[in-house]
């Protein structure tokens, strides 16, 4: 008994099971969303955060202990980032072509994004903390915490907000923009990665290649302009 | 794979040095996406070499990155339940709103090749 005491308490704290699980239940979702034809509510990213969410309280699982073991993914973020450059690169002859398309896309979206986001909370009866937090929603993670405190608001709400926006993309982006009659595959790319991020940039490349790119350069240069505009649209 | 992990890591490390050292607000990746961008313009590296095939065994991987911060939203979430109405309505109503937004103002905007060569 002691020994099984010991070895939970390890294993409990130990990037092993942190990893195993995510590693694990992400591949679960990826076969389970494959079968069911791509369904968009079965998304991996959504089923496996959930059934993670679940084990995290069943086991009473600290998430903090769950984030730091898991580190190394979350780590990744970063040479991924760098990493868009490659496709974008593919993409070099269309994305100059199609350079006016971009820029119009990402600076509206831009500021449409901050100034909705802050003055919708706002007129809702949200706290102007709140709303400081929903601003940034845009932009990627790492940018959005830092800017959400730079305006006034919380890190990890601007975290929460950063995610429905993601998530939102994943989920029911590509059937949304069916449904506005969008299938230009470089003006869907546009709205992932302006409106919803790395998040929508991950669920664009499982949609295409040109996708895929045009997300990932809007997500870089939607993150560039959110940061630049913030401070002097949020009051 | 090695060569490009490597040449990846050390864009994104010349990126994160050079926002705090400037004190720029934008995150070392993006500077280092930049970076990675000159230096395929100019290298022309072909398919199947170290440096692609790093590059695009990340993006591939990319949404599984996503996991540990997501499932962060069961702590974060109940931070907000006094205020869970404006909380859910605005960040849900306004992505969408600019969502739409974007993608016809992209429609709007993309070129028309077709009409170009006709003119």
């Amino acid at each position: 008994m002691e020994n099984l005491t010991a070895t939970w308490e390890w294993l409990s704290t130990s990037p092993l099971l942190a990893l195993t699980l995510t590693v694990g239940l992400y591949w679960a979702s990826d076969k389970l969303w494959e079968k069911s034809g791509r369904n968009p509510l079965l998304t991996p990213l959504l089923v496996a955060s959930a059934l993670i969410c679940v084990v995290l309280v069943v086991l009473r699982l600290d998430y903090a202990a769950y984030a730091s073991g898991a580190g190394i993914l979350t780590f990744l973020l970063g040479p991924a980032t760098v990493a868009l450059a490659l496709p974008l690169h593919r993409q070099a002859s269309h994305v100059k072509e199609a350079a006016p398309m971009v820029l119009g896309a990402v600076l509206v979206g831009a500021f449409f994004s901050v100034l909705s986001g802050y003055w919708v909370t706002v007129l809702l009866g949200g706290s102007a903390e709140l709303a400081a937090s929903m601003a940034p929603k845009s932009s990627t993670t790492p940018i959005a915490m830092a800017l959400a405190e730079q305006v006034g608001g919380l890190a990890p709400l601007a975290v929460l907000f950063v995610m429905v926006a993601g998530l939102s993309g994943a989920v029911i982006g590509p059937k949304v923009l069916d449904l506005v009659g969008v299938r230009d595959p470089r003006a869907r790319g546009l709205a992932m990665g302006v409106a919803s991020h790395g998040v929508g940039t991950s669920r664009a490349f499982q949609e295409g290649q040109t996708q895929g790119a045009f997300s990932g350069l809007a997500m870089g240069l939607t993150g560039l302009a959110v940061s630049v505009i913030i401070t002097w649209l949020v009051p | 794979m090695l060569g490009g992990l490597a040449l990846i890591l050390a864009l994104q490390l010349v990126g994160e040095v050079f926002v705090r050292a400037t004190g720029l607000p934008i995150p070392g990746p993006v500077i280092g996406m930049v970076l990675f961008f000159v230096w395929l313009r100019w290298r022309k590296p072909r398919e199947g070499s170290s440096t692609v095939h790093a590059a695009d065994v990340l993006v591939r991987y990319l949404p599984i990155m996503f996991v540990p911060t997501t499932v962060g939203v069961v702590v974060y979430g109940p931070q907000i339940a006094s205020q869970w109405v404006p909380a859910l309505v605005a960040s849900f109503g306004t992505w969408l709103l600019t969502f739409v937004l974007v993608a016809w103002v992209a429609v709007w905007l993309r070129p028309r090749r077709p009409k170009r060569e006709a003119a």
